[in-house]
Formats: structure tokens, sequence, C-alpha cells
């Protein structure tokens, strides 16, 4: 069943989304963590090169990620499916990812390392021919949503850098948040977990 | 067949359940199919993402999917995907190939694994 949020009920999403971004004047990431996701040092301990190769190369691998969901909610909002207070949140959670994207191409570029570029539509290779409704559009959104907060969740360990790890969580809460909603959005239940994997 | 003899067979049983993980662990393709969702953020069966497709995965040499660019540490691997080859990656992939781009922690429950695993024998023919 798909239960469309009400225009009050995405004006509320979307400006608690900027309270969570901005902390409503109160920063959510770490200062350690912007520093260094705006391509700032951070008062880390200093990394071998094999460890900020590593962090970079996990860096590269969100930042892949990203471009990927910002390429799909671009597929979805162009497809004429969705219906308007759907696509406003859609395009709201893609500037979501591209302000993830654009931090992390200036954390890898003040690291020394060459951040990836995004596909082409073709390139992606979306199942756009799967997606004949609203409800599809969202179920393959929230699909890729919890995919993004499984990659971050199993990357954020291998961070050398804790203030990267660190970053890397508050991203991985704001893709849990859009995923919750996307859920809600399509009347899934909540999940019933207490840890997501 | 003497009880020397039946001790003798379980204890080989039991050194070479203890030698691999997969032999002893029934992986339940269901349970993988849901475990699978963790992948998706960078894999699909069927194309080709952050990560490589994984159909055709089983018996397919390492760094060898069309159209994906591998890290030379893949390439470079030797590795022939297998249960045991993906159990052992599974682990810990980039302690099994340093330098690989996929850059997750891993799946370290054993039975998860063979969960996944028996999903995916399923899955990528």
């Amino acid at each position: 069943m798909l239960i469309l949020p009400s225009k009050s009920t995405i004006q509320e999403l979307n400006a608690s989304r900027r309270r969570i971004l901005t902390g409503g004047g109160k920063a959510v990431l770490s200062a350690a963590a912007i520093a260094m996701l705006a391509g700032c040092k951070g008062n880390s301990m200093a990394q071998t090169n094999d460890q900020s190769k590593g962090d970079i190369d996990i860096l590269n691998t969100a930042l892949g990620l990203e471009y990927e969901g910002i390429a799909a909610y671009q597929a979805g909002a162009e497809s004429g499916l969705l219906q308007p207070a759907v696509l406003k949140l859609a395009v709201g959670f893609q500037s979501d990812h591209k302000q993830h994207a654009e931090a992390l191409v200036k954390a890898i570029t003040s690291m020394g390392g060459t951040p990836v570029q995004p596909k082409t539509a073709a390139e992606y290779n979306f199942p756009t021919s799967t997606l004949h409704n609203q409800t599809d559009v969202l179920k393959f959104a929230a699909g890729l949503e919890q995919g993004a907060v499984s990659a971050y969740k199993g990357a954020i360990p291998l961070f050398a850098n804790r203030d990267l790890a660190g970053a890397g969580a508050s991203i991985l809460g704001s893709e849990a948040m859009h995923w919750a909603i996307l859920n809600s959005a399509l009347g899934v239940e909540p999940p019933t977990v207490a840890f997501v994997s | 067949m003497t009880a020397r003899a039946v001790l003798s067979c379980l204890l080989g049983a039991i050194v070479i359940c203890a030698a691999s993980t997969i032999s002893c662990a029934d992986g339940d393709p269901a349970k993988g199919e849901q475990i699978y969702k963790r992948c998706q953020g960078c894999h699909s069966i069927d194309r080709n993402r952050i990560g490589p497709m994984h159909k055709g995965l089983f018996g397919r040499p390492a760094g060898t999917v069309p159209g994906f660019a591998y890290s030379d540490a893949m390439k470079n691997s030797g590795i022939v995907w297998s249960e045991e080859t993906l159990d052992q990656f599974l682990q810990g992939p980039r302690k099994m190939v340093p330098g690989t781009k996929m850059t997750y922690a891993g799946v370290p429950d054993a039975q998860e694994r063979a969960d996944l695993i028996a999903y995916l024998k399923q899955a990528t023919k």
C-alpha cells in the first residue's frame, strides 16, 4: 500500500532534514569530521601512506555510491511517475546525496587522491523498464538507500582515520533516514530490529 | 566395520569440518537472500555497479567480468570463485586481497556466510 505523505508532512520532513543536517545551529557532524570532509586537516594522528590510500579507496567507494544515488533520483524525477509531493521529497534526498558527494570529493582531493567520476545514465543501466508506477520507483529508491546503509556500515570499521569514520557514520545516518521515510511512504512496517547490518 | 574404524571415520570428519567452515555449515538460501541485501549497496546479480555483477560467479576467475574496472590486486589475485574461496574472501575482503576496491569489512558470522553463499549459488546461475 502506498501512503502518500501530505503536503504538510513533506514540509515538516524537509524542515527536519535541514535541522538534522545543520543541527539547528548545533553541528551534528563533529568539527573534525566536517574539517576532514571539507578538505581541511583534522586533528587525528598522522597516517601512513598505506592508511591514507586505504581511506581514499573507501571514500571513493562512497563517492561512487553517492553519484549512483544522485543519478537514480534524477531518473526517478524524470520518469513522470512521481506525484508532486513525492517528487519534492525525492529531489530533497537527491540534494543530500549531492552534498555528500561534494564533501567526499573535497576530502579525497585534500588527501591527494583522485575522485572517481560519475557514470553516464547508460552506464548505470538502471532497471527503468521495470518501473511502471510511483510505488516501483519508491521501492527501487528504498532498496538503494538500504544498500547504502549497509555499504557505509561495512566500510566504516575499515577507516584508519577516526574522524573519517565519524563522518561516514554521519552520512550513514542520513541514508538511513531516507530509507525509513521511503518505507513509510510505501506503507512498509518499520523495521523491528535494533541493529542494522 | 569395527568400533575403531567408526571412531576413525568420525575423527576424520571432525578434522575435515574444522578445516573448512563451509563443509559443516548448511546454508539456507532464503536467509542468504536477506543477507544479500547488505551487498546491494554496491552489487547486483545482473549488472555492474560500484562492484561487479554476480551472475556466473561460481567457477569464474576473479577480476574478469567484462566492463568492470577491477583493481590490479583483484585481477592478479589468481582466485577462482568457489564456495571455499568465497567463504574466505567474505571473512575479510581486504585481508584476502589487499588493495581490492571492495571496501567492506566482511561477514564475520560463518553461518551467515554459508547462507549467503547458498543464495548466491542459486541466484547467480
